[in-house]
């Protein structure tokens, strides 16, 4: 198994953030998500097939339900991505926004593997928590 | 609306046949101002339907009724107008209702010809000419038995099909006829004497060049037809075909000119000699001719409203009736005749006519062109009549080839770059230009859109094949090429990608992807290549790789709900259920906290599940029996069952039993869209199986089948497909359409749209899964036979399998926790969701 313990530029945890251990990498299926629920808020997290984690926010902007972490992953472009389950709007994984309407997006949260790689940590930082 | 009246012309039309529904349909689409109030006079007690299709109403059970008209248009029905005032301009009609008018129609057709022979007026004695008609005709034949005499007086080309129909209905048919060969007002002898043949192949006795002497009866009914040169036939019911004449009794009553042979007299608007009453269709006498054929009225009914519009808006009227086609094809299942243009031209004016004839394959083709030889002036095809519709389109143009070429097909090649100006539809007057602008401008890609935009093809369907060449020509030429992927990551279509996956044995979306397609797939791709692996019999849908091709419903084998909860339904086959495990049901809804609700396919909805509650639910319903019901799926939902035979007394067969057996059989298949079913005891249909995906109906002798019936969005009245069936047969018809669907269907496609979408339509299908022309029934069979022994119910699995239901948690790091923003509050005494945070953002219609 290869160990990856950073993650892409961009998803670093912002100063002040707290890694959080929300399960173990084999918990996480290829190509499917899981919901963690983190000081009250909900992460949708996912392993993408080349073993790629990412974290969106849970909640469905366009359905008011959360239900992110169900949705079927893929590849648009190129680029990793999840579709609602609700109404089937595409979000790209990697910056959280939508690809079927450039005016809406998903928060995104730092994900890595923890040191020893089995374990996922999510990184939260105190305003993602209202 | 304008409530006054008085500011609107009021137009009352007399008599609701296709010319009067086309007329007000022209009228509505056409008054954007509304500045027209219309009320329709009509004698049958139903409003208007389509009389080309008669037929069919008794051989395939069609609903033949035109769209209804908006609701501003006042139809009256069972009451025809029985005297016009003209100084008053007023109608009356026979129940004494009395009618203002600005401006009158008469559309009231034609009635049947019947000789003023002796015997007439007896009991089972017909026309055919109406839905009423029909009902007697087939009253009359039940009553009489299979093999009773039937006869058909006339042989033309309603005759002929009056011929057929009564045959379908079990009678001895024969067909009387004056001339000394059938249709003779068509064809010439030699044409006559083939279809001869042909209709004597069908079992059928041709008696021509005789007339009929007169009938007699026995215990007051009809008993025997005798003819001119001595002999008799046996009847038990006879039909008159005999020519029609046009209704024109109010005219005469109200001293308007009428022609010697009948039809009141029109000038090219379609008025009459009283500028305020018009008559078109079958009634009209326009340029000294009676039309007998639709396409014409149809034209009237259009030059007429043109007429009426000009009125209202105080402008001269610009349309103009200019004669019409008389082609005309013969709509008999097996024989293939049809006539087009002149087809008797050659007996003047110095044209020419080419013939050919093979006796063996029973073809006869005539072919009337000028006396150079370049323009097509008409024509007669018997036995083949394929090249119809594109040597109707020719004619009085120039032939791109030689007469003999035009007679073998050569010219067919040559469609797409028809000229504008020919009339390809001649029902509905649609020349190639219109389809052509069409397609360019509303940017058509499919025969029914043009169908819809256009109107052409919309009426008897024969010149459909020209109408999907001039839209592919024309697609080509835009560089269009239709495309069939489904997805970025795939260049197929779902039906070629059933057939990889088939025939190469793939059993994972990773390898199909990486050796047919790119990327990593979608929310479109993965549910279409589950599906198929399904479909197909790869397993559980959770099991390794394929769990992650399964949208949320299949993931957790429950249907989700606006809040993200899920809802169960277990299986209740037949909609029949004991007691005890409806009491099971109302324990686990009450025990979860449930909302349920009756579903319109027979069984029970659970409301409000969580993920992680799915699993205890279904632990105690499979306990109790209860298996998945797949309502999450696209794959079979419900057979429904009206109680049948058992209790019911009219029920004629065991619908309850069949529907379980059904349901068994085909439950847990998956298929490109969701799968109904029901099978009603008896004629009543109760169940409603007309509008399902296939639906059965029981008769004395056994069951009937319909197949790609569809209720929702889009309704469809099923086709009956097959009558009188066996338990066996039928179920090996129904297991060969599902598995034929599931293979060739398209990404969603519900059956419905997937027969009309099929070339040659319900006799296609009937091809292939009754007689099997595809050479692949074995396959379809042994497909169905894998489905049925691979069958396990998906939960009963999954209870059994930790790893399996450790996916069913709500939280990876708190799987006991309930989520929390799931609340509900109450109403009518059970739950009802609320979302804490609501939608933020409007939802786009996708
Ligand atoms: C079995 C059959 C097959 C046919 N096949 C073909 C075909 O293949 N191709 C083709 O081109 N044509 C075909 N036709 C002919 C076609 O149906 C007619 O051309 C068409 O119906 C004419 O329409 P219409 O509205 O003018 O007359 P009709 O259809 O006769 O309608 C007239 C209506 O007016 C009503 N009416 C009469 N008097 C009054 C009154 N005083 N007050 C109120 N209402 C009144 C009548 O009851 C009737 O409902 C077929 C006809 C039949 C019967
Ligand atoms: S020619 Fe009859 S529908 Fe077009």
């Amino acid at each position: 198994m290869t160990m990856t313990t950073e993650t892409t530029i961009g998803r670093e945890a912002p100063p002040g953030a707290r890694w959080i251990d929300v399960c173990a990498y084999d918990d996480l299926l290829p190509e499917r998500g899981v919901c963690a629920i983190i000081d009250g808020v909900q992460v949708a997290v996912f392993r993408t097939f080349d073993g790629d984690l990412y974290a969106v926010s849970n909640l469905d902007p366009f359905c008011g339900a959360h239900v992110i972490s169900r949705g079927i992953l893929g590849t648009r472009a190129g680029a990793p991505t999840v579709a609602s389950p609700m109404y089937k709007q595409v979000f790209d994984l990697r910056t959280g926004g939508c690809l079927d309407d450039p005016d809406v997006a998903l928060p995104t949260f730092p994900i890595r593997r923890s040191a020893t790689g089995d374990r996922v940590e999510v990184g939260l930082s105190d305003e993602h928590r209202e | 609306m304008n409530d006054g009246g008085d500011a609107l012309m009021h137009v009352v039309v007399a008599g609701h046949g296709p010319t009067g529904h086309r007329l007000v349909e022209a009228l509505r689409e056409r008054d954007s101002e509304g500045s027209l109030r219309i009320t329709v006079v009509g004698e049958e007690t139903r409003t208007a339907y389509d009389r080309v299709a008669l037929t069919s109403y008794l051989t395939e059970d069609a609903d033949l009724g035109y769209p209804a008209h908006d609701a501003g248009v006042e139809v009256l029905t069972g009451d025809p107008v029985a005297e016009i005032d003209r100084a008053a301009r007023t109608v009356r009609t026979a129940s004494g209702r009395a009618l203002a008018y600005d401006a009158l129609v008469l559309a009231t057709g034609s009635s049947p010809f019947v000789p003023p022979v002796e015997g007439r007026d007896l009991p089972g004695v017909f026309a055919y000419r109406t839905i009423d008609d029909l009902d007697a005709i087939r009253d009359a034949c039940t009553a009489a038995g299979a093999g009773a005499g039937g006869v058909v007086v006339g042989g033309g080309l309603l005759g002929l099909e009056a011929a057929r129909a009564l045959q379908g209905l079990g009678m001895d048919t024969h067909v009387v006829e004056v001339a000394p060969w059938l249709m003779p007002r068509q064809l010439d002898e030699g044409g006559g004497a083939m279809l001869r043949r042909h209709i004597e192949g069908l079992g059928m006795a041709v008696h021509a060049g005789t007339p009929m002497k007169g009938l007699a009866g026995r215990d007051g009914r009809v008993a025997r037809v005798d003819l001119a040169d001595g002999s008799a036939i046996e009847a038990a019911v006879v039909v008159f075909s005999a020519g029609i004449r046009p209704r024109d009794e109010l005219a005469r009553a109200c001293g308007l000119p009428v022609g010697e042979r009948g039809g009141v007299v029109v000038d090219e608007t379609c008025r009459t000699e009283d500028e305020a009453i018009y008559a078109i269709g079958e009634c009209a006498l326009v340029g000294g001719q009676v039309y007998g054929l639709v396409a014409p009225c149809f034209s009237m009914a259009e030059v007429a409203a043109d007429a009426l519009l000009a009125r209202a808006a105080g402008r001269a009227s610009v349309a103009r009736f200019e004669g019409a086609d008389l082609s005309t094809k013969l709509k008999l299942m097996g024989v293939d005749v049809a006539s087009f243009g002149d087809p008797f031209a050659d007996a003047r004016d110095g044209a020419l006519g080419v013939t050919y004839t093979d006796p063996v394959a029973g073809v006869y083709k005539r072919l009337i062109v000028s006396d150079d030889a370049r323009t097509l002036l008409g024509g007669v095809l018997v036995g083949d009549a394929s090249a119809y519709p594109t040597l109707r389109a020719r004619i009085g143009g120039t032939l791109p080839g030689t007469p003999e070429q035009a007679l073998f097909g050569d010219v067919e090649a040559a469609d797409g770059d028809l000229p504008d100006a020919t009339v390809i539809c001649s029902c509905n007057n649609v020349c190639a230009g219109t389809i052509r602008t069409a397609v360019r401008d509303e940017s058509l890609t499919d025969v029914a859109a043009v169908k819809t935009c256009t109107r052409a093809g919309t009426t008897c369907g024969s010149c459909v094949p020209l109408v999907k060449k001039l839209l592919d020509a024309e697609l080509t030429a835009a560089g269009i090429e239709v495309s069939k992927a489904l997805c970025e990551h795939f260049d197929h279509s779902r039906a070629e990608l059933f057939d990889i996956v088939r025939v190469r044995g793939i059993t994972t979306f990773t390898r199909l992807i990486e050796e047919h397609g790119r990327g990593r797939g979608c929310d479109i791709c993965k549910p279409v290549v589950a599906s198929i692996l399904a479909s197909l019999g790869n397993g559980h849908i959770l099991e390794g790789e394929q769990a992650a091709l399964q949208d949320t419903n299949d993931h957790f084998l429950a249907n989700i709900q606006k809040n993200g909860t899920y809802s169960v339904v277990p299986r209740i086959p037949g909609g029949e259920i004991t007691p005890e495990r409806l009491i099971v049901i109302g324990e686990v809804a009450r025990d979860f906290g449930l909302y349920t609700k009756i579903t319109g396919g027979q069984r029970i909805d659970l409301f409000g599940a969580r993920v992680e509650q799915l699993p205890e639910i279904w632990r105690r319903l499979v306990d109790a029996g209860f298996e998945s019901g797949h309502a999450y799926g696209k794959s079979l939902r419900t057979v429904k069952s009206c109680v049948g035979s058992t209790w019911c007394r009219y029920g004629v067969q065991d619908s309850v039993a069949m529907a379980i057996r059904l349901e068994l059989r085909y439950r847990g298949l998956r298929s490109p869209h969701k799968l109904k079913s029901a099978v009603s005891g008896c004629a009543r249909e109760c169940a409603e199986a007309q509008g399902k995906d296939f639906g059965i109906i029981a008769t004395e002798q056994g069951w009937n089948l319909y197949l790609a019936g569809n209720g929702g969005m889009r309704p469809r009245h099923a086709d009956l497909f097959a009558s009188d069936l066996s338990d066996e047969d039928l179920v090996r018809y129904i297991d060969r359409f599902l598995m034929f669907y599931i293979r060739t269907a398209d990404r969603l496609q519900r059956t419905a749209s997937w027969l009309e979408s099929l070339d040659g339509g319900i006799d296609y299908l009937r091809e292939v899964i009754v007689e099997d022309r595809l050479g692949i029934c074995a396959e379809l069979d042994a497909a169905m036979e894998r489905h049925v022994a691979a069958y396990s119910d998906e939960w009963r699995d999954t209870l059994e399998d930790p790893e399996k239901l450790g996916r069913f948690v709500s939280f990876v790091n708190a799987p006991g926790t309930p989520d929390p923003s799931i609340v509900f509050e109450s109403e009518r005494d059970q739950i009802k969701p609320v979302l804490v945070t609501g939608p933020r953002l409007e939802v786009a219609a996708r």
